[in-house]
């Protein structure tokens, strides 16, 4: 599998996850090392050049906000780790926290020892209830061995870890509802201004990175920011966690370069289409990202390259759909997903989903018009352009880009015809 | 009924949250989980209130927020198929069906004897396996009706010993 | 402070850092749609309604959230911010119920407004509203979630400036409501009915309970006597309900318009204000000179009562035992009225107009019912007044004043100034100063004790002995001092507390026109009124004088005590 790198993803099977001699082993707190003999400024540059962008979705380069984050001078400041892995067909987060939980607490003990931050936090969603417990025991290791803790290896710097658990809200992974859902609440977005970066968790400056970000970053401390960029594009840096998953034959999770090719990936890495079928359609970034047909299988993974074909990586997941799926069976179930998971606070997202919802049933049961398409449009525009969060912002990408590659067969469907039989086409159950 | 969660025990796990309204969802999670039968009373969620000095109406607002919590009683354990996009694509509504006939409930109930409840979920990270299935915390996927008759079993029998993947 | 250069609708315009959009906007002339914003509020942000383009991004920028930056170019009525407004406008009618023709805010809904504003015409979007149980569970408040757009105002209202937090928001996405915990229904809920979220909901989904068909029933029957009592702090915002400024005096054209409806006399509450200084200023001095509990705190405010039998029940001993003038006056009227007027108090229908919505409940507890009949029969709301006066084709603004009938019309500036936040408290010390020391004040107004701030406070000497005095407004400024004296950090001898903020000028049955702003004018009206007012002390009250030569014989007497003073109950919910 030359196609892979071992990065990030190095100590995965290879160690006992919870084992801190293991870690240690193999590298584990050179880069905590190396930071803490480091000026900020230092730390903060080697972050830039490594080229690392915030790998929960939004890409936002880690080294500006960093600098951002230690440029506040205001006291206390939290780092705090989005671990809501919600995003569907993704379990990269989980990966590394089940496999190499050192990892993600070495990056955020860096960072904290950056900002001169006393504490930390791990949101991780209710449903990673194992991974939490994983996580609890690193941590205590960790404050052990004097890696967490008073003093930090005979330093001044002292910091503390705490595991929060969610309890199932998809919109928990947007930053403001995570930092409202981990003061006990129920994790509805906050307004913006102001920012988490200024007042954030306990209304303190707070820096707020996925897993995979605060991951990266040991490695980036380890290997220099320039051996680590080596790996990606000239734009994006390094390597990315993907998740594939649907109608492939290997599905799971796989540590790439930046680069390799969407193609390379399904049939590289997944080995296929699985059961003999056709690929249909690919949607990368989960269920918010985009769908698109196999015409941009050759695209690169690359944040710029994607970006400039109307994609988004996103958390890195890619799902694969076979010929067997109708187009507007998966799209209706997306929007289900959305209107399940909206906090329901704003009209466009909350409102929005429960139209798109109905339309969909209109068209999966042959009832729909042409007229539904105006709505359609209207609905996703408001919800694209005017919501309160990026939940809603996102929650019509699937819909409007499979009627851009798939138009024919919701067409289909308002003349009765399910091409797949996925639909039932009828007023009955579905 | 030795499901109701006595005030007494209310008060402990607030307590050892130290009663800080920071923790409020810690607090439910685990009250939630010694209910026994997954889920917060409206006697429980008075307690929280009372000895967190919170409204009640804000401790229920967090209750029917987030999709674990429920303020019906529930089996004692909760089968969750996914429905999400990478689960759908895989067909999940045979592995409903196997449920559904192995357990003789439709989705969304409770065996009578109140040991399962069958829901849909959203995606719960099991997509290297699915179409997939949550039982408490632990993940069981690429499933067979005789794979799904021999977990049943293991939850009625009160072990675990099925292979999860 | 820093200023910053923008253009908007392409105007160049200079405003300070922190501006918002729709505050900029409003500088160039443009009114930007809102309408979970609220003036008095917190910025929500999730209607979405005010989406405006700022150019360079494809994302719309919610004005009311938004604060202009330097260089930004807002263009407030671009194509993608009206085809998106008009979309959410949209997507909020097709979750609301179809029936404004029958709605009780049919016209003064902001909901409907909008749809007027954007000639909605015919629907985009099918109707989705699910209808949901109507909670009419209680004397004070109606809930309809049917109606609700999730505004998100009245439980601002009931959560920071009550500090009450009987609804809350609950659930997510189309099964989002606002609701009380476990959807039950008001009565068994904390809520004081206190009416403030009726106030500031801009549809028809809280509304205080209609009573008006009630009353007309009892002046249409021509055996009934029906006679009606007006709060003090009506006359300075009923006008407001017919387009006149907020602070408009209307008490003559209110008396006038009342007649017309056909009550056979038209008194005023005022009077039992007076009598509450008198039989509470006794209670008062009763207190401090045989070692009552102190200190004492007033006991007008039905919303307040409701409160600190609810909350704070182990301090029900600091209330004084005066019933509200509301009260007092239904207890007169079916005793010493109907002794005076030769009526069989049975034939006697006593109507309230009130600003308040739990003098609605107050009026129905047990404990109301000493002359021998429910003392008062009904209570009508400043909204549900001004909606009979309409029905009746009252035209309000141009009708002739008309003076209140006596006895139990007349009054002093002293039961006027009961509707502002602190009146009570300046009533009472004209009194209890001149009763304690036989001597004149030299300066009857107490200017510290008055206006809009939460907790005021005063030291008046009365014969050189220094007595700390406090005033409270809106219920989480008494949650404050009710925990300073659980803490037994309370040293004041006399406090005022008044559930509404304002006071009842800014009561929760008043007109939606009420803000901050409009409480402040209906405050300056009320020591208006007061000022021009020819006896401005309660004891010099010839009516209230002539009460206790014939009637109840000396302040805090037997009858006072049987018809005037009440007793509370532990209701202790934490809900």
């Amino acid at each position: 599998m030359s196609i892979e790198a071992k990065l990030l993803s190095a100590n995965f099977d290879r160690i006992i996850p919870d084992s801190l001699e293991d870690y240690k082993r193999f590298g584990g707190y050179n880069g905590l090392k190396k930071a803490m003999n480091m000026r900020p400024e230092q730390i903060i540059e080697e972050i830039k050049l490594s080229k690392l962008m915030g790998r929960g979705g939004a890409a936002y380069p880690t080294g500006i906000k960093w600098e951002q984050a230690h440029e506040v001078k205001k006291f206390p400041k939290y780092v705090v780790c989005n671990a809501d892995e919600g995003e569907p067909g993704t379990l990269k987060d989980k990966y590394v926290m089940d496999k190499d939980p050192y990892k993600l607490i070495e990056g955020m003990t860096i960072a904290a020892y950056l900002l001169g931050a006393r504490e930390g936090y791990i949101y991780v969603r209710g449903e990673y209830k194992k991974s939490q417990e994983i996580l609890r025991g690193a941590i205590k290791n960790a404050v052990n061995a004097n890696y967490l803790g008073e003093n930090i290896l005979g330093s001044d710097f002292s910091f503390d870890l705490e595991v929060i658990s969610g309890a199932g809200a998809y919109v928990c992974g947007e930053n403001s509802a995570l930092v409202e859902s981990s003061e006990g609440r129920a994790g509805r977005p906050r307004m913006k201004p102001p920012f988490i970066k200024i007042s954030g968790f306990r209304g303190m400056p707070t820096l707020l990175n996925n897993v995979e970000t605060f991951a990266s970053v040991p490695v980036i401390m380890d290997i220099g920011g320039e051996e680590y960029a080596s790996y990606g594009t000239d734009y994006s840096g390094g390597t990315k966690l993907i998740t594939l998953s649907g109608n492939v034959v290997n599905k799971g999770v796989f540590e790439v370069p930046f680069g390799i090719t969407l193609r390379e990936i399904i049939y590289e890495l997944g080995e296929g289409i699985a059961n003999g079928r056709k690929l249909k359609m690919i949607q990368m970034g989960g269920s918010s990202g985009a769908c698109f047909s196999e015409e941009l299988l050759d695209t690169p993974l690359c944040y710029k390259t994607a970006k400039a074909k109307g994609l988004s990586l996103g958390s890195g997941a890619i799902l694969v759909i076979d010929d067997s799926n109708c187009v507007v069976d998966f799209a209706k179930c997306i929007t289900e997903f959305f209107l399940h998971e909206s906090c329901g606070k704003c009209t466009p997202c909350r409102e929005g989903n429960r139209q798109l919802a109905k339309i969909l049933d209109k068209f999966a049961k042959g009832k729909a018009s042409k007229k539904d398409y105006v709505s359609i449009d209207r609905i996703s525009n408001a919800m694209t352009n005017g919501s309160f969060c990026g939940l809603g912002q996102t929650a019509a990408t699937a819909l409007t880009t499979s009627l851009k590659f798939f138009k024919e067969e919701f067409d289909a469907h308002i003349y009765g015809r399910c091409l797949t039989d996925c639909c039932s086409m009828s007023e009955g159950e579905e | 009924m030795r499901e109701i969660t006595s005030q007494q025990k209310v008060r402990e796990v607030v307590e050892k949250y130290g009663g800080v309204c920071e923790k409020l969802v810690q607090i439910l999670l685990e009250l939630q989980e010694i209910s026994g039968q997954n889920f917060i009373s409206k006697e429980v969620a008075l307690t929280v209130a009372e000895e967190m000095g919170l409204p009640l109406s804000k401790v229920y607002d967090v209750i029917t927020f987030y999709s674990m919590f429920s303020v019906e009683p529930k089996g004692r354990h909760i089968i969750e198929v996914c429905k999400s996009a990478p689960c759908h694509v895989n067909r999940p509504q045979s592995v409903v069906n196997m449920f559904e006939s192995a357990l003789g409930i439709r989705m969304g109930e409770t065996t009578p004897d109140k040991t399962f409840t069958l829901q849909h979920s959203s995606c719960f990270g099991a997509c290297d396996i699915s179409p997939a299935i949550k039982i408490g915390d632990e993940i069981y996927g690429n499933l067979t009706e005789d794979k799904v008759l021999e977990i049943i079993n293991s939850y009625r029998e009160g072990y675990r010993n099925v292979n999860r993947s | 402070m820093n200023m910053i250069n923008i253009v908007i609708d392409n105007k160049r315009l200079t405003v300070p850092e922190g501006t918002t959009i729709l505050e900029a906007a409003e500088k160039v002339g443009i009114k930007i749609p809102t309408l979970c914003n609220h003036t008095d509020q917190t910025v929500k942000a999730n209607c979405r309604i005010c989406l405006v383009e700022v150019k360079g991004s494809k994302k719309l920028s919610a004005a009311c959230a938004t604060p202009v930056w330097e260089g930004a170019e807002i263009v407030t009525s671009s194509k993608s911010a009206r085809d998106a407004r008009k979309t959410v406008l949209e997507l909020i009618l097709a979750d609301h119920a179809q029936d404004c023709l029958n709605c009780i805010r049919n016209g003064s809904c902001e909901l409907q407004k909008l749809s007027m504003e954007f000639v909605i015409c015919e629907p985009s979007f099918d109707n989705i509203a699910k209808e949901l149980p109507i909670d009419d569970s209680n004397p004070s408040i109606v809930r309809n979630p049917s109606k609700c757009i999730r505004c998100g105002r009245c439980l601002e209202v009931c959560h920071d400036v009550q500090s009450i937090g009987t609804i809350s928001t609950a659930h997510r996405s189309d099964e989002y409501v606002i609701s009380t915990a476990f959807n039950m229904p008001l009565d068994q809920s904390a809520c004081v009915y206190c009416g403030q979220c009726s106030l500031v909901c801009p549809v028809g989904a809280i509304y205080e309970k209609n009573d008006v068909d009630r009353v007309w029933e009892s002046i249409d029957n021509p055996n009934m006597h029906v006679i009606v009592q007006t709060a003090p702090a009506v006359r300075v915002s009923l006008g407001e309900e017919f387009g006149m400024e907020p602070g408009s005096i209307v008490t003559g054209k209110m008396v006038a318009a009342l007649r017309r409806l056909g009550f056979d006399r038209v008194f005023d509450t005022d009077f039992t204000a007076d009598l509450t200084v008198i039989e509470e200023g006794y209670e008062l001095i009763g207190r401090l000179r045989n070692g009552g509990k102190l200190p004492m705190i007033t006991s007008c405010s039905p919303g307040w009562i409701n409160f600190i039998e609810k909350f704070y029940p182990d301090q029900l001993e600091h209330l004084s035992s005066c019933k509200s003038p509301q009260q007092m006056f239904g207890a007169l009227a079916k005793t010493y009225y109907a002794q005076r007027a030769g009526i069989n108090p049975k034939d006697i229908f006593v109507v309230s107009i009130m600003p308040c919505t739990a003098k609605k409940y107050e009026s129905t507890r047990s404990q109301m019912y000493s002359s021998g009949y429910r003392d008062v029969d009904a209570v009508l709301t400043t909204r549900e007044l001004s909606r009979m006066l309409k029905l009746a084709g009252v035209d309000f603004r141009n009708i002739e004043p008309e003076e209140f009938d006596a006895p139990l019309g007349i009054s002093t500036g002293a039961g006027v100034i009961f509707g502002a936040s602190g009146g009570v408290m300046e009533a009472a010390l004209r009194t209890v100063y001149e009763v304690l020391t036989e001597k004149e004040l030299d300066k009857i107004d107490f200017e510290s004790v008055r206006g809009l701030e939460g907790i005021k406070e005063a030291t008046v000497y009365i014969n050189d002995m220094p007595v700390k005095v406090a005033v409270a407004n809106g219920l989480k400024n008494a949650r404050l001092i009710a925990e300073r004296i659980k803490r037994g950090k309370c040293d004041y001898t006399f406090i005022e507390i008044m559930c509404c903020p304002g006071g009842c000028i800014g009561g929760g049955g008043q007109p939606h026109t009420t803000t901050n702003k409009a409480r402040e004018k209906r405050i300056g009206a009320t020591y208006t009124e007061d000022k021009g007012m020819k006896l401005r002390k309660s004891h010099e009250n010839p009516a209230i004088k002539e009460l206790y030569k014939e009637f109840l014989h000396e302040p805090n007497g037997h009858l006072s005590h049987k018809l005037l003073h009440t007793t509370y109950r532990h209701r202790k919910h934490i809900k």
